[in-house]
């Protein structure tokens, strides 16, 4: 095992024993056996500065809070309220996001929309009361700071008893690694999309293909890619070319080990705080038992493969046998990958499963049913589309810059307090249900295709997993352990569009990139609504809005899945309701970096309610009927 | 009120700061509003809105040229945002043995982007060779068509008001990852005859290139391959008149990069 190098590169203003003396003052400091810093307590000092890392070997730049990679594991007890101070140690602007915790607006640590961010030399202090339990993680949401190393986990001890049993903890946090500058990365993005893609289809595929299903198929699919512009296997935008794949900061030949005795219950909290890579996780050899997902505890699962997204994080349950095993977290386009081991004994290592065949996208990445193949490829040249589809049924047409306002029929509606027996169903439960999608945002420059009849996916196994054979996760299979806080059925919809264009590696929000936004999304104070997203892309985005969880809509339960970041995959539409508890402004965004940086973000603007328009949950539930405001949806 | 960078609407600003400033409620929920409002454009701006540069050389290549070899260059470049861009176009060819440039031109360019894959562009050329100090207005398009052929298309306006014309379509077949052969061809038209440049109207001359390059880095790669031009029709015979074969193939050497 190579050992790992860390040097701190501090300015004069920032010595060893003042950084020593910084944080180890407040919160009580102790070092796992896995090498991680842990801090607890109520009051913390948190210093960013610049450092090195070295990752297998290679030392490069990074951006680091008290000088450890990855950021320590802040430890907090549900109930408690937390103070932190932020010292700015470096020469330019930097934040920390609370990945996933409900707080006040103000506290959520995005520059421009909650605070103006911290200034070099300066310190912020964060104080908020913690409401949650369970597993989280807080970042920097300034610049390209996260991918060089500013991020770090969080563990909130509920109050009470634990409903998850387990003997031993680790905390599995995936990265991926640039050895050099992330904004040199990003232009290189902007300039040459494709750049980063080593396994895009040669010649030799085609005559593999044509040999297999028949020349006329095979030129006949290619021909359909060629005529829409489009890569079947653009995956993931940056690649294992150019990335090192991390687990708690160790690269594959570090090979972080955590230890664990032969019987133990060993919950793995798992968090993927990569910039871009969405990873395949599995231990060959030991099933997982899901039991946590973004920090809301679910009935237990069990699985031998997960796909998580970035910012996603789950818990599982494992209960290894006396040897070692390997932890493997194989990238979504399976050009590279993060490796741990986990075994009872320091200095074990298991096999190193082979990277799998990387996968080929399909006509359901698309947004399109096998049906409408011909007609729908001629569709796609937008140069020549009408902006005005046939629209479907249930969406009237409702123009809105940011977000499709679609007020719902409530004659129809179930009055039962947990009943989604709304017309609606039928758009977000019907994998079946083959509608023309109505696109009421620009599609023009920033927008290179649009998904004709999306379909829900909420079932189906991620990207590349549809026919492994062993169990695969899926987003259907997640109910929440308790019942959703708030069961009301939503007053309204609010469509919203995920658009981009690859090649000019333009990523957007309904065809309008943040720099172009002039208004928030709007939701008001008290309301229970429902987002619902359509893919117009072929990749996966991994969603997340702030301060509040999207309860997935997988079904007619009270205990839906509920996430703060989802993984929207290629051409799917799927609903989350969102309860609109908290006012002040919000970031939502793609959690792809990349992708943000490139224009994938908006802000839901929660519009604070006078007492008497409030809609408490308790008398709302089974109603819904949302006040009346004349500014929805006009945003002129 | 911290700079907008580049490419954003001076607009953003001042929205941001009636909206974020407008509620007194959002005292309990924006940490300092005003100092929020005020960074607000900014990091918009940086979520989309930012410019860069590109430089491309296409073809930097030699030319065999049937015993009498040639340098080409071939490169573009751009500064700007996703949809306006300054685009800058060179091209020309240098005779070893008579030690001249052949051909050089420069083409400064307001480029638009239009559509998901084409971007409209405007502006002047000047031609320091083999017509010197000669001036065009440019107008044409770029970009990827359906069945991805690169696409540079350009018509062009002599002060003397002759119009000619130049469509460029290149096309990529991966042999491996990084082997890729690349077919290229270039059509020139003149809307009637340009005698002083020794042009006749119609399709006046054809190229058509096969390289092979391999891509050690996406960035920079070297290649071989073959180019044969033609000059056509009342072209030809003005090409014959001057004692040169109207028909010239090539093997050609050369790198290509981007950065």
């Amino acid at each position: 095992m190579i050992s790992r190098r860390r040097f701190l590169n501090q300015s004069a203003a920032l010595g060893a024993t003042a950084f020593a003396a910084g944080f180890a003052a407040p919160g009580a400091r102790a070092a796992s056996a896995s090498g991680q810093t842990t801090l607890t307590g109520t009051l913390f000092d948190l210093m960013i500065g610049r450092a090195q890392v070295g990752v297998d070997g290679r030392t490069s730049d990074a951006v680091l809070v008290n000088g450890s990679f990855p950021a320590p594991l802040l430890r907090w007890r549900e109930g408690e309220e937390v103070t932190i101070n932020v010292m700015n140690h470096l020469d330019e602007d930097t934040s920390i996001h609370w990945h996933g915790l409900l707080l006040p607006a103000g506290m959520d640590g995005v520059p421009g929309v909650s605070f103006q961010g911290i200034h070099p030399l300066e310190t912020f202090t964060y104080r908020f009361p913690v409401k949650q339990a369970g597993t989280y993680w807080y970042h920097s949401h300034s610049g390209f700071q996260e991918q060089i190393g500013h991020y770090g986990p969080i563990i909130i001890d509920p109050k009470g008893a634990d409903p998850v049993h387990y003997d031993r903890e680790h905390v599995i946090m995936l990265g991926d690694w640039v050895h050099g500058s992330p904004e040199k990365l990003f232009r290189t993005l902007k300039r040459s999309s494709e750049a980063f893609n080593f396994q895009k289809r040669t010649l030799g595929d085609f005559v593999a293909d044509a040999r297999a299903a028949g020349l006329g198929e095979a030129i006949s699919e290619r021909a359909m890619w060629a005529g829409m512009r489009m890569s079947a296997t653009d995956i993931a935008d940056v690649t294992g070319a150019v990335y090192a794949y991390l687990v708690n900061g160790h690269g594959p030949g570090d090979n972080w080990t955590g230890l664990f005795t032969p019987g133990e219950r060993v919950r793995l909290r798992i968090i993927n705080a990569s910039a871009m890579t969405i990873f395949n996780l599995r231990i060959p050899g030991l099933a997982m038992t899901v039991v946590q997902s973004d920090g809301v505890n679910v009935e237990p699962v069990d699985t031998d493969e997960i796909q998580i997204g970035v910012a996603e994080t789950y818990d599982v349950i494992i209960r290894p046998a006396d040897q070692a095993y390997t932890l493997f977290a194989e990238t979504i386009d399976r050009s590279g990958f993060a490796r741990a081991t986990l075994s009872p004994k320091p200095g074990m290592s298991a096999d190193i499963p082979a990277l799998r065949a990387r996968p080929v996208l399909s006509m359901r990445d698309m947004g399109m049913t096998h049906a409408g193949h011909g007609a729908a490829v001629a569709e796609m040249d937008h140069m020549s589309m009408s902006h005005g589809a046939p629209a479907a049924a249930e969406v009237r047409d409702h123009p809105h810059p940011a977000g499709v306002s679609v007020d719902m029929d409530m004659t129809g509606m179930d009055h039962d307090a947990a009943g989604m027996g709304m017309d609606h169903n039928s758009m977000s439960h019907g994998a079946h249900a083959a509608e023309v999608q109505a696109h009421h945002h620009p599609t023009g420059v920033g927008v290179d295709m649009i998904a004709t009849t999306p379909a829900n996916r909420l079932a189906d196994r991620g990207t590349g997993l549809e026919t492994v054979d062993h169990r695969v996760l899926t987003y259907t299979q997640l109910r929440s352990l308790e019942d959703n806080p708030d069961r009301r059925a939503p007053g309204r919809e609010i469509e919203i569009h995920l658009t981009g264009n690859m090649s000019r590696y333009m990523w957007s929000f309904d065809g309008v990139k943040f720099s172009e936004v002039r208004e928030p999304i709007l939701f008001h104070e008290g309301e229970r609504l429902r987002l619902t997203l359509v893919n117009d892309t072929m990749m996966n985005h991994p969603i997340h809005l702030h301060g509040m969880y999207f309860d997935v809509v997988t079904g007619d339960y009270a205990n839906k899945p509920r996430k703060h970041t989802i993984l929207v995959k290629p051409g799917e539409k799927m609903s989350l309701d969102v309860t609109a508890d908290s006012p002040g402004e919000w970031a939502f965004h793609c959690h792809l970096m990349y992708h943000m940086a490139a224009g994938m973000m908006q802000t839901v603007r929660v519009h604070a309610m006078k007492g008497g328009d409030r809609q408490p949950a308790d008398d709302h539930e089974g109603h819904g009927a949302p006040p009346e405001h004349s500014g929805h949806g006009d945003h002129q | 009120m911290t700079a907008a960078p580049a490419g954003i609407p001076r607009g953003a600003a001042a929205f941001a700061a009636a909206f974020l400033a407008a509620s007194p409620a959002f005292s309990q929920e924006v940490i300092d509003p005003e100092a929020t409002a005020a960074v607000r454009a900014h990091i918009q701006g940086h979520h989309g809105g930012g410019a860069l540069t590109y430089v491309e050389g296409e073809r930097f290549e030699y030319q065999s040229n049937e015993g009498d070899p040639l340098f080409l260059f071939d490169a573009q470049g751009y500064y700007g945002g996703d949809f306006n861009k300054l685009w800058l176009k060179t091209e020309g060819e240098y005779d070893f043995s008579a030690d001249r440039f052949e051909e050089a031109e420069v083409q400064a360019l307001y480029s638009r982007a239009i559509g998901s894959f084409w971007d409209l562009q405007a502006g002047v050329r000047h031609d320091f060779a083999p017509f010197a100090d000669r001036t065009y207005g440019v107008i044409g398009v770029q970009g990827l068509s359906s069945y991805l052929f690169e696409i540079d298309a350009a018509a062009f306006v002599s002060g003397h008001g002759d119009v000619t014309a130049r469509i460029e379509a290149e096309y990529e077949i991966l042999l491996t990852q990084r082997l890729i052969l690349q077919p290229r061809a270039e059509l020139n038209f003149a809307l009637q005859d340009v005698p002083a440049q020794e042009i006749g109207a119609g399709l006046s001359a054809a190229e058509a290139g096969l390289r092979l390059r391999y891509e050690f880095r996406r960035e920079f790669a070297p290649y071989v391959g073959v180019s044969w031009a033609r000059s056509v029709g009342d072209t030809a015979d003005f090409t014959r008149a001057a004692g040169e074969d109207p028909s010239k193939l090539s093997f050609v050497a050369g790198v290509r990069f981007w950065f």
